[in-house]
């Protein structure tokens, strides 16, 4: 029976969050401390001609000014660190360092910037036709292969489109599984659909501020980021020096969202900053420039032919997808997107095409469920219209498509370790009343009219073969080291007390170290993609595994007998056939140093990465070291899967949707943290609503400027746009490959609230499907007055 | 473009008017008048507006809280709306101002923001606000009337060059209490019916009411005349808190039994002024509050309407709101 797995706890970093006592990066200082601003580009697409500084330079306060001929150059079409052809508005040009902020802008302010407008394209679509702008001069695609180039389709691609219908040219990417004719033609139903997904900005509330200073060789950037030991090769690229000459801080993280899972170019510039004038450097980024540089989610505009049995199982599905990437690497949402299709309704047939279209809007990167949580907004309502048009029930053709242990994923039809969703799907559905609730949907009172919905998503949840590092001390202390990064969840927290379980400690006895590279951090994945509680778990235990099993081979080597003969409680070691035989882990820690050898990290595992290693010899002869590679990979996908269930009134003469109601079952195996599930199955409902129903991504056509630079402009939801209360609910069935049952569960949660309002939306409209996320007023009270949408079929960008 | 740092400027913090009045005149065009802030410090924050003396007036006690004189009640511009929607004058004899002040913005930003700021806030264009050289910033275009323009929260009616909206939730409202606005400077007061106070385009495209440099509004002036009415409020905006309104209505209504005797339909967010709708207000004088007649009085409400690309839903809107006045449930 688990001691600390699944109960409530206090984690340690909570404290300083709520009295604002953590310190963020903007809230570090150092002596002789400069500032730095950006000059950033006002033009979606253009080439520097020229920079004239020297009025800049001559003021006073100003010191130093940083160009792209400076810093490391990054194959195309990477994200840069300043360049001089900025392919978005927003793009850092360069840098100005001053005594102050003021005078930094002013300098800025006083630089002659000559720039060469060149062509740009804010919509995919456009892009593709035969003679449509590009957003690189290099052309409008890439591949790792070739870098970027051009791919048009076809004047006849466009013209066999009906209006409003999405043309189907090339794609740059596809798969397929199963006969997918056999699949249509045993279809009751086929419906073919056009449909667009908004982009969408991350919001983190905390901008990706850094500060960096150089002392005795080593670079030390205190830095935003979700991850710890995962930034560290990338940034320590990005500023040209070894990762062990970087010390990398990041304690707290004021949101990410998947834009600071990984090392991000901006980042380095204080490094690069700072080597250049010699004193330390801090970059404060503003709200405005989080919208440039703080990233979005890949929007969508798609196409989809889904066959659909009397009985809703769902024969077949022909899928494309166009995805605007923006004008850099962006992010692999598209082939994620069709992943989730595949294993969320396990499609007994199915093609998935797609091409990714550069465009010169913001660089796109992971977003909270990227591909997937998208994939949901667009097909759960189409899902609706089948049930609709089948005559059955929204929670029954979800729950015959739903997928169990034997379901399997993409194009490769991979295994999984484990699936609940039929399961979160009844718990919900009983949980939430849905029958009754469903009794009301269309009922009107006054101006208002209850719609109901059940929305569902994925994320590929969960990694393996990262390192363990745990050390006990001589006071008998647990200290378990976590290279995660803390992006707010708590499950660096909620993961570090597999290794306590594992050692029957009190959790009151264990310190987890983390969040500065000079406190000896494991090399861990990093904080994204839903993955941290399955792989966590597992690092965590291997760590703890070589921990215990050395406490026994050191007892045992001590007070005689077999390893094997000894068990551990209230942390020691004793001998089950004579309990007398003691140790405490303070003696045995002890012991460990006198002996040294692996006891105390002297000898370490071969098959250690070099983070880790340098950690572990840093802390050779301090305790009794527990390392260990999780070398014993797991098999398959680890599917995080969700249900939600809401019920909402829409105004139809304002039409204002008001959120009446709403539960999120998780299928995340065993519950770590009970508290911290909840938070994430609310939080990430909010999240979720924000995409349906509120968030803005607007560009203007003419001059590529954007218009939602603000959280007033952008839209995601207020306090008062959601219940004060919302219900959560989990499954709780072990995953097999998890030695404690856990998996990961983050993303989906958005997804399926996205899902679940887009669906209630169109169950109050009595059936009105508008294939465009998200679902804002002015386009319900179109709709309701059968008036025409403003948005051009298929545009992106205008929302 | 967006800069986020704010310039250097002389700022002054009288504790009087006069000696405020005397900055502003000393200053003219080159000074500015900051009350709560959000209005004046994005514009400083992003240089697009770049003032040499800011003239803080927080420090004028005389310019904060609400009065009662024998024909009005007196509302100093610098009582925040947070003070107004909770006043218990306010709220007993004019809950349309206290209505539309609740709705503004975020209860952070209403305890500091003034209803004077409300009132005399500039348009919020996202082009405009960007910064962009148009009409209103002195430029030779606008951006948002363009074919494709971005221009959802734009103008249906006056659009002149410019089709901005006014952005304010209180003044729709203070238009439809028949208020008066009090204007000082060095030269003295002079008092302007609310209905006159906002600029049309057509008439200044440069400013959204008709304070001239130099010039301070000071109090706000609530006539007896719809002290007591029956009131609605509603604003349409796509979150319920931290939004400017997509559209808007302030009604007042004066009944005998169900008959209406009088009444006033404002609308926000339509127009760059407040938009009164007197034909509306024609129309209603002698009926009753029916469904029928709020149909009529919501379809003549959108007549003349002239959208842009993107705002046509708000004919509906604005169309529903004024039928949801006049009918007076939503």
């Amino acid at each position: 029976m688990a001691e600390l797995i699944g109960k409530d706890f206090t984690p340690p970093d909570i404290r300083a969050k709520v009295t604002g006592a953590a310190k963020y990066s903007e809230d570090f200082r150092m002596d002789g401390m400069l500032f730095c601003r950006l000059l950033k580009s006002p033009m979606p697409h253009a080439r520097v001609r020229s920079i004239d500084a020297r009025r800049a330079l001559e003021m006073e306060g100003v010191v130093a000014i940083l160009t792209a001929d400076e810093v490391p150059a990054q194959t195309a079409p990477g994200n840069n660190i300043l360049t001089n052809e900025p392919h978005f508005v927003g793009e850092p040009i360069l840098a100005v360092a001053a005594v102050d902020e003021t005078t930094a802008q002013n300098a800025i302010d006083a630089i002659v910037l000559d720039l060469e407008p060149l062509p740009f394209c804010i919509d995919p679509l456009e892009s593709l036709r035969p003679d449509g702008p590009n957003a690189r001069t290099a052309g409008n695609t890439f591949s790792r292969e070739q870098g970027v180039f051009e791919h048009k389709w076809t004047q006849e691609d466009f013209q066999a489109a009906a209006e409003g219908e999405m043309p189907m040219g090339a794609p740059g990417d596809e798969w397929q599984y199963g006969d997918l004719e056999a699949g249509f033609s045993q279809a009751t139903l086929i419906l073919d659909e056009s449909f667009v997904t908004a982009s969408n900005a991350h919001h983190s509330m905390e901008p990706r501020t850094a500060m960096a200073y150089w002392q005795n060789g080593k670079c030390y950037v205190h830095g935003s980021a979700q991850s710890q030991a995962m930034i560290v090769p990338g940034l320590a690229n990005y500023i040209g020096i070894p990762p062990e000459d970087l010390v990398f801080i990041a304690e707290y993280c004021g949101g990410g969202f998947g834009s600071k899972g990984g090392a991000y170019p901006v980042m380095s510039i204080p490094a690069h900053m700072a080597k250049k004038t010699g004193r330390p450097v801090m970059m404060r980024i503003s709200r405005a420039e989080e919208y440039f540089l703080g990233a979005a989610r890949c929007g969508f505009q798609g196409r989809m032919r889904l066959g659909f049995r009397a009985d809703g199982r769902m024969t077949a599905c022909d899928l494309y997808i166009v995805q605007e990437n923006g004008p850099n690497t962006g992010f692999g949402d598209m082939g994620s997107a069709a992943g989730a299709v595949s294993l969320v309704y396990t499609p007994l047939a199915m093609r998935y095409r797609g091409i990714s279209v550069l465009t010169n809007t913001p660089p796109r990167s992971a977003q909270r469920g990227p591909g997937q949580n998208q994939m949901a907004a667009a097909i759960e309502p189409l899902l609706d219209k089948a049930a609709r048009e089948l005559g059955l029930d929204q929670v029954a053709i979800r729950r015959i498509n739903a997928p169990d242990n034997n379901a399997r994923y993409g194009g490769g039809q991979g295994s999984v370790t484990s699936a609940y969703l039929g399961e979160a799907l009844d718990l919900g559905a009983e949980r939430f009343g849905w029958s009754e609730r469903r009794a009301r949907s269309g009922r009107r009172t006054g101006s208002k009219v209850i719609g109901v919905g059940v929305g569902q998503a994925f994320h590929s949840a969960g990694s393996s073969g990262f390192d363990g590092l745990v050390r006990i001390d001589t006071d008998g202390k647990l200290h378990i080291h976590t290279g995660i990064g803390n992006l707010g969840t708590y499950s660096y927290a909620s993961t570090s007390r597999v290794a306590a379980e594992v050692l029957a400690y009190d959790w009151d006895n264990c310190v987890i170290e983390r969040g500065d590279s000079s406190r000896h951090l494991p090399w861990n994945n990093g904080q994204f993609g839903s993955n941290t509680s399955f792989t966590m778990t597992r690092t965590n235990y291997v760590a703890a595994m070589d921990a215990l099993a050395k406490l026994k081979q050191i007892a045992a080597l001590r007070l005689g007998g077999r390893a094997t003969d000894y068990d551990i409680r209230n942390e020691t070691v004793f001998r089950r056939d004579a309990p007398s035989q003691r140790m405490t882990y303070a003696q045995a820690a002890r012991w460990a140093i006198e002996m040294g050898g692996p006891y105390s990290g002297q000898n370490l595992p071969d098959d250690l990465n070099d983070m880790t290693r340098r950690s572990a010899e840093a802390l050779a002869g301090t305790g009794l070291i527990g390392v260990a590679r999780d070398s014993d990979r797991h098999i398959g996908t680890v599917p995080a899967l969700a249900a939600g269930f809401i019920e909402i009134e829409v105004d139809v003469e304002t039409g204002a949707v008001e959120i009446l109601d709403y539960l999120g079952v998780a299928d995340c195996g065993t519950v770590l943290h009970p508290q911290s599930l909840g938070a994430q199955v609310r939080g990430g409902a909010v999240m979720g609503f924000g995409m349906a129903a509120s968030e803005r991504h607007v560009y203007d056509p003419e001059w590529g400027l954007p218009g939602a630079v603000g959280f007033h402009q952008a839209k995601p939801p207020t306090y008062l746009d959601v219940p004060v209360n919302t219900d959560w609910a989990a499954v709780e069935i072990a995953d097999p490959q998890n030695p404690v049952g856990a998996k990961g569960i983050g993303e989906p949660l958005m997804g399926c609230a996205t899902a679940a309002l887009l669906c209630a939306i169109s169950d109050a409209l009595g059936g009105h499907y508008f294939n465009r996320t998200p679902v804002v007023a002015d386009m319900i009270l179109n709709a309701l007055s059968d008036r025409a949408p403003s948005h051009r079929a298929l545009a992106v960008n205008t929302q | 473009m967006l800069k986020d740092m704010i310039a250097g400027f002389e700022l002054y913090q009288p504790t009087d008017v006069e000696t405020a009045l005397e900055l502003l005149d000393r200053y003219g065009a080159d000074g500015w008048a900051m009350a709560g802030g959000y209005d004046s410090l994005d514009w400083f924050k992003d240089r697009a507006k770049e003032p040499r003396a800011v003239i803080d007036l927080q420090g004028i006690a005389e310019l904060r809280g609400i009065r009662e004189t024998t024909q009005s009640l007196e509302i100093g511009a610098l009582t925040t709306l947070t003070e107004i929607e909770s006043h218990p004058l306010i709220q007993a004899r004019f809950e349309l101002l206290a209505e539309a002040a609740r709705r503004v913005a975020s209860p952070q930003i209403r305890n500091a923001g003034t209803l004077g700021g409300n009132i005399c806030q500039d348009t919020r264009c996202w082009y405009y606000r960007y910064g962009v050289k148009c009409y209103r910033a002195g430029g030779n275009t606008c951006y948002a009337a363009a074919p494709d323009a971005m221009n959802r929260e734009h103008a249906l009616f006056g659009a002149n060059r410019c089709v901005a909206v006014s952005p304010s939730d209180t003044a729709p409202a203070l238009v439809a209490l028949d208020a008066e606005m009090v204007v000082r400077n060095v030269r003295g007061e002079r008092v302007i019916a609310a209905g006159d106070f906002f600029m049309e385009p057509a008439v200044d495209i440069r400013r959204m009411t008709v304070l001239n440099p130099g010039d301070l509004l000071t109090a706000v002036r609530l006539p007896d005349t719809w002290a007591g009415a029956d009131f609605y409020f509603e604003k349409a905006a796509d979150r319920k808190s931290w939004d400017f309104a997509l559209a808007s209505v302030a009604a007042a209504f004066r009944t005998n039994g169900s008959t209406i005797e009088d009444s006033r339909i404002v609308c926000g967010a339509v127009q760059c002024v407040p938009r009164r709708l007197r034909s509306v207000e024609r129309m209603l004088r002698g009926k009753a509050r029916s469904e029928t007649v709020a149909e009529a009085a919501g379809d003549m409400a959108v007549r003349g309407a002239e959208p842009l690309s993107f705002n046509h839903f708000k004919i509906p809107l604005m169309a529903n709101l004024v039928k949801r006045a006049v009918r007076g449930t939503t």
